[in-house]
């Protein structure tokens, strides 16, 4: 019995345990191994001059102070990296139409966003070269910035890439039935709301860096990456530096969160590779807090003008929307910034029975950092869109909130269905997931409770958000555009001659328990304790091919490699041992590290008594290593399983979650406080509740943040105005309500191992749940906000206090 | 970012301190709590050549009596004001603001004196000194003088302190019989400075009308301010009584917006906190 019926059931199974995490101690006491922990022999540092302006034409660069400067090594203008960088363009082909120019890692005559990197010094260290920077002039021609996304597309607005004539990237536009005639109808009601959405950016706890260093012996290559997805970056690495793959080596130990900002080709770190190899010494570049402001990507930045309309009994007739998205003077390469608008556009109302839809997006350039994919890329938007529609209308026609969902929710045996874009939706439970989220919050009695405390003139509001989240991408995501993304991971697993194993995965760890819950996944399918499992990540020389880990992928995709490669070894084991015991693979099981006859502990599991146990996994793997000899001579032992997996059939696993917030509005003030939030969130699988909860607060956090706090405010001449902890505002502990997470499990039948992705789900959800929640209680002042971050100032406009 | 060079000394007594200080072509700086000076040296916003680390200087340092008042050293710590009793009896304002100041971990190194020379228009304390009625003591290699706290600060980080002065000590007078004390701010977030803030202090029994006011608010103008029509409105009467009133005249404080508040919200948000000022009074 080891089949997949069973690994669930095992007693020593830890799938499903909340299993504290391995890495935790080492962390915890400062043994973390983050790039700017490495000191290489002969190591140099970069700093870069950045463009103090949004769009200007270089005129004059004077290096000449610098490079004469102790201890600087190297210095390097955009145009002395030419020769050495092929740009690179951000754009996929099945993003028709997008486009964007060449780009190069520094600025060669134009600058087109401050902070764009115009000069790299290379230093003795990092206070040196940043001495020297400070020495170089640059002399820059301003031209006309154009910053207003809104504008942008003027006829009269200046153009930031002249071969195309306006300032569009893209624009792509989605319809489903017949929106116009279901507008038309006189039965329905309509709301139309405009709704905002600032920019913001991930503020990873460790910034972004590369130490690279380049071995002209070998021809080698190795960069040290803060960040997820490895082979994509060799990739790069290769193509743009001229470089053979298999001589770029990328390596990611511990990362520091990266939350998508760290997925993306960044100009520094492509200008630390040249440079490290044009000089051949090692070369470190770490993001200072003002550098991550200026140059990680930045996310959102939308305004979308939407219409809903429903009929008396609360159905949706048609939903429709415009989007206009700003993304920098660039795309981002290899993922483009065009991914957000695409998910808005095939996300917004999936959760729902929509016939009618209609859905334009306009991806417009414009004199700001560029924008690209962030944590839930589209999905608060997508969700705030039709969502804060939805309880707008509810209202509208005197029907409550939950009541309206119960009405439009796609039915959970109605899988497998499709969204109105034709997405295939699968494995879904929005009523289930609903149902508990009302019994769990208690719905009812608090909505009384709130209409009590407004006659005390308490202004408290109830939000509700059903959301679907994109995870386990397949190769429709990324490959079918010709970029260099894996949607496939693999997975190998060896048997150490000790009886320990050794896992080797594609996938990531960034901070959110990746290594843990492949450890957990091989120990319990293979049959050790969690203590005799080491992992393996983040090295593209001694792992197997993959993706790396975003998308919500790392568990649901690399688990289930990890899951299929410990099956796979487990026979490899039993097969040996058979042969060694004289029995057949059939009868045996291996149970905490043990080979023992099935049946002998009563079912294949709990721990083995001492009377069934046949032989240690050391002893068989000592046996194969050192004494072959024992073995008849046709039998070839193989301890070792490799196993990859993608998705094939849907172009994505979707999961879904039903939250809701409780605020209490300070109407004097404009003041919000998050009284409560719930998120009753269905995963699949859930394979360890402690660290799915921990993805889920921490993303519903990073959700608070976009949609109370955090934006990157611009000047209207596109300098950054709030490029510091101290004015960019992320949410803290005292700014975290208590968070209740609860599980419905659907397993995907797309894997054995049925795990979705949860990463993302409270960052696409919280957001639509807050702005809801604020409205339902600024509704009885007769107010209502619709733009994101909800800042005191803008509650207290909507009030028309100020 | 990495700050620039810089020579660093610790006098060990203030004499030598302020003889460093005399150092103008090497930007000779006070390093107090380093809370604040020492981020702006790290994105070079600040560039000084010297560092004068006045941490060993005892006398700049500890709380005492002084005729009925009390007498801060410069040096004392905000978390060492927390933990006065001293403070509690002759100064609450101050202990009442202490939790309002940064965060802990800020409260632990950042000094009174570092706050009064930095001038920070949104820093809570020089907003209590004015509320106080406070003097700071100033001293030199020259000798020393004493400023009212309505003369010192003149503007965003702006004081009457003169190249190598240093703030060596606070003064509170001792409070009149019922002097009663209240203090309100609202930050964005639990730490932050403040989008307006505001001290109130004035004398009458409670549920008696009250007179003397001192109404001083931070971060809503270039410096701390008085709002002395606000005052005046509420002279004799009961602090509620005059809340209307006193936001009313308001609009005498010269506002100055940031990227939190505009000047409309600042003004309104003035009002807010006076008015829940006033109730705690
Ligand atoms: C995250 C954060 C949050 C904060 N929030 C708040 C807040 O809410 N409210 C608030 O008021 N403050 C806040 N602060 C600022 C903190 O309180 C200041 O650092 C402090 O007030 C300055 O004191 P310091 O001892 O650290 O001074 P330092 O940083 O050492 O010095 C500040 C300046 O004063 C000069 N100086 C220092 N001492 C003297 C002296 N005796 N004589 C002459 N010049 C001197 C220095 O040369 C320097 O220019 C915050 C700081 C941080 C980092």
């Amino acid at each position: 019995m080891t089949g997949p019926l069973t690994i669930f059931d095992r007693p020593n199974s830890h799938i499903g345990k909340s299993v504290p995490r391995p890495d935790a101690n080492r962390l915890l006491q400062g043994r973390g191994k983050f790039v700017d922990d490495i000191q290489l022999p002969r190591m140099l540092h970069a700093a870069f001059v950045r463009s103090p302006v949004a769009h200007g034409r270089i005129e004059n660069m004077d290096v000449s102070q610098a490079r004469a400067f102790p201890g600087v090594m190297a210095v390097y203008t955009g145009a002395d990296l030419v020769a050495h960088v092929e740009p690179y363009v951000g754009v996929l082909d099945h993003l028709a139409g997008l486009r964007s120019p060449p780009q190069m890692p520094m600025a060669v005559d134009v600058v087109r966003w401050t902070g764009e990197p115009l000069v790299m010094v290379v230093a003795t260290s990092r206070a040196i070269a940043e001495d020297a920077a400070a020495l170089i002039e640059v002399e820059i021609d301003e031209l006309p910035p154009v910053t207003d996304m809104e504008r942008a597309l003027d006829v009269d607005a200046p153009v930031i890439h002249e071969q195309y004539g306006s300032n569009l990237a893209w624009e792509r536009t989605v319809e489903a039935g017949d929106p116009d005639a279901a507008f038309a109808r006189a039965d329905v009601t309509v709301v139309e709301r405009q709704f905002r959405f600032g920019r913001h950016t991930g503020v990873t706890l460790e910034s972004r860096a590369a130490v690279v260093e380049y071995d002209p012996s070998e021809n080698m290559l190795t960069f040290w990456y803060s960040g997820q997805a490895p082979h994509m970056m060799q990739f790069i690495l290769a193509k743009h530096l001229g470089l053979p793959e298999e001589n770029v080596r990328v390596v990611s130990q511990d990362v520091g969160g990266s939350f998508g900002i760290k997925i993306h080709t960044y100009g520094d770190e492509i200008a630390t590779a040249a440079a490290a190899r044009i000089l051949g010494r090692p070369v470190k570049f770490v993001a200072d807090r003002l550098e991550s402001f200026l140059t990680d990507i930045h996310a959102r930045d939308h305004v979308v003008d939407g219409r809903i309309a429903v009929t008396a009994d609360g159905k949706i007739a048609a939903l429709a929307f415009e989007d206009i998205t700003g993304i920098g003077p660039y795309s981002m390469y290899p993922r483009t910034s065009a991914i957000e608008a695409n998910q808005v556009l095939n996300l917004t109302g999936a959760a729902y029975t929509l016939e009618n839809y209609r859905a334009r997006a306009r991806v417009v350039f414009q004199n700001k950092n560029l924008m690209s994919q962030y944590r839930a890329v589209g999905h608060p938007i997508a969700m705030v869109v039709a969502d804060g529609l939805l309880e707008d209308a509810a209202h509208e026609i005197g029907m409550d909130v939950v009541e309206i969902r119960r009405r439009n929710l796609i039915r959970d045996d109605a899988y497998p269905s499709t969204t109105a874009t034709g997405l295939k939706l699968d494995d879904l439970s929005h009523h289930k997931t609903l149902d508990r989220l009302v019994a769990v919050m208690d719905y009812d009695a608090r909505r009384a409770e709130h209409a009590h405390l407004r006659d005390a003139g308490i202004y408290r509001g109830i939000g509700l958000v059903s959301m679907v989240e994109i995870t386990n991408p397949s190769p429709m995501f990324y490959g079918i555009g010709g970029a260099p993304i894996a949607s496939q991971d693999g997975t190998t697993i060896r048997l150490e001659a000790g009886g320990a194993i050794h896992v080797s995965s594609s996938v990531t760890e960034q901070g959110q328990g990746t290594n843990t819950i492949l450890a957990q996944i091989a120990a319990g399918v293979f049959g050790v304790a969690m203590d005799r499992v080491k992992v393996t990540t983040g090295d593209t020389r001694s792992t197997p091919y993959g993706g790396g880990t975003w998308a919500s992928r790392g568990a649901g995709i690399g688990g289930e490699a990890t899951l299929q490669a410990a099956f796979a070894l487990k026979q490899q084991v039993l097969v040996v041992a058979a042969t060694i015991l004289q029995s057949s693979p059939d009868g045996l099981d291996i149970v905490d590290g043990q080979i023992v006859d099935i049946g002998s502990d009563g079912g294949g599991g709990g721990g083995g008594k001492s009377a069934s146990v046949r032989m240690s996994l050391s002893d068989l793997a000592r046996t194969v290593y050192y004494r072959g000899n024992e073995l008849p001579s046709d039998l070839t032992p193989e301890l070792i399983a490799t196993r990859h997996y993608r998705v094939t059939d849907v172009p994505f696993v979707f999961t879904n979650a039903a939250m809701a917030a409780e605020v209490e509005v300070d109407p004097d003030t404009g003041f919000v406080k998050i009284l409560n939030f719930w998120a009753v969130e269905d995963c699949g699988r859930v394979i360890n509740p402690d660290l799915v909860d921990g993805q889920i607060r921490g993303g519903v956090v990073q959700g608070i943040g976009g949609a109370f706090y955090e934006e990157c405010l611009y000047s209207e001449d596109g300098q950054l105005e709030n490029a510091t902890m101290a004015d960019y505002l992320v949410p803290m502990a005292f700014e975290m309500p208590d968070i209740i997470v609860e599980h419905v499990e659907t397993p995907t039948r797309t894997s054995v191992l049925g795990a979705k992705g949860a990463g993302e789900a409270g960052t696409g959800g919280s957001p639509a749940a807050l702005m809801n929640a604020v409205n339902d209680a600024l509704r009885p002042l007769g107010a209502s906000i619709h733009q994101m971050p909800m800042t005191p100032e803008r509650i207290l406009k909507a009030l028309g206090t100020v | 970012m990495k700050a620039a060079e810089f020579r660093y000394e610790r006098p060990e007594s203030l004499a030598e301190a302020l003889a460093l200080l005399e150092d103008t072509d090497l930007d000779a700086t006070p390093l107090a709590g380093g809370q604040s000076l020492v981020p702006m040296m790290n994105f070079r916003l600040a560039m000084p050549g010297m560092l004068v680390d006045l941490s060993e200087l005892d006398d700049l340092k500890g709380i005492s009596e002084d005729g009925g008042g009390v007498r801060i050293g410069a040096m004392t710590r905000y978390v060492d004001l927390a933990g006065s009793d001293l403070i509690a009896r002759r100064a609450p304002l101050i202990a009442m603001a202490l939790p309002y100041i940064a965060h802990a971990a800020i409260r632990n190194r950042g000094t009174i004196g570092g706050s009064v020379a930095l001038a920070d228009p949104a820093a809570e304390m020089p907003a209590l000194l004015l509320a106080l009625d406070a003097t700071i003591t100033v001293q030199s290699s020259a000798g020393s003088k004493t400023h009212g706290a309505a003369d010192f600060f003149l503007g965003m980080y702006e004081t009457a302190l003169e190249d190598g002065e240093l703030v060596t000590a606070i003064t509170i007078p001792a409070p009149a019989p019922h002097r009663r004390f209240a203090f309100y701010e609202l930050a964005r977030r639990h730490g932050d400075y403040a989008m307006a803030g505001v001290a109130v202090s004035a004398t009458g029994a409670v549920g008696a009308g009250c007179t003397d006011f001192r109404v001083a608010y931070f971060s809503v103008a270039d410096r701390p301010v008085r709002a002395t029509a606000a005052e005046a409105a509420l002279d004799g009467k009961a602090p509620m009584d005059g809340a209307e009133a006193a936001v009313a005249a308001l609009g005498e404080i010269p506002f100055a917006g940031d990227l939190n508040a505009g000047i409309a919200t600042k003004l309104h948000l003035s009002g807010v906190v006076l008015k829940r000022a006033l109730e705690r009074l």
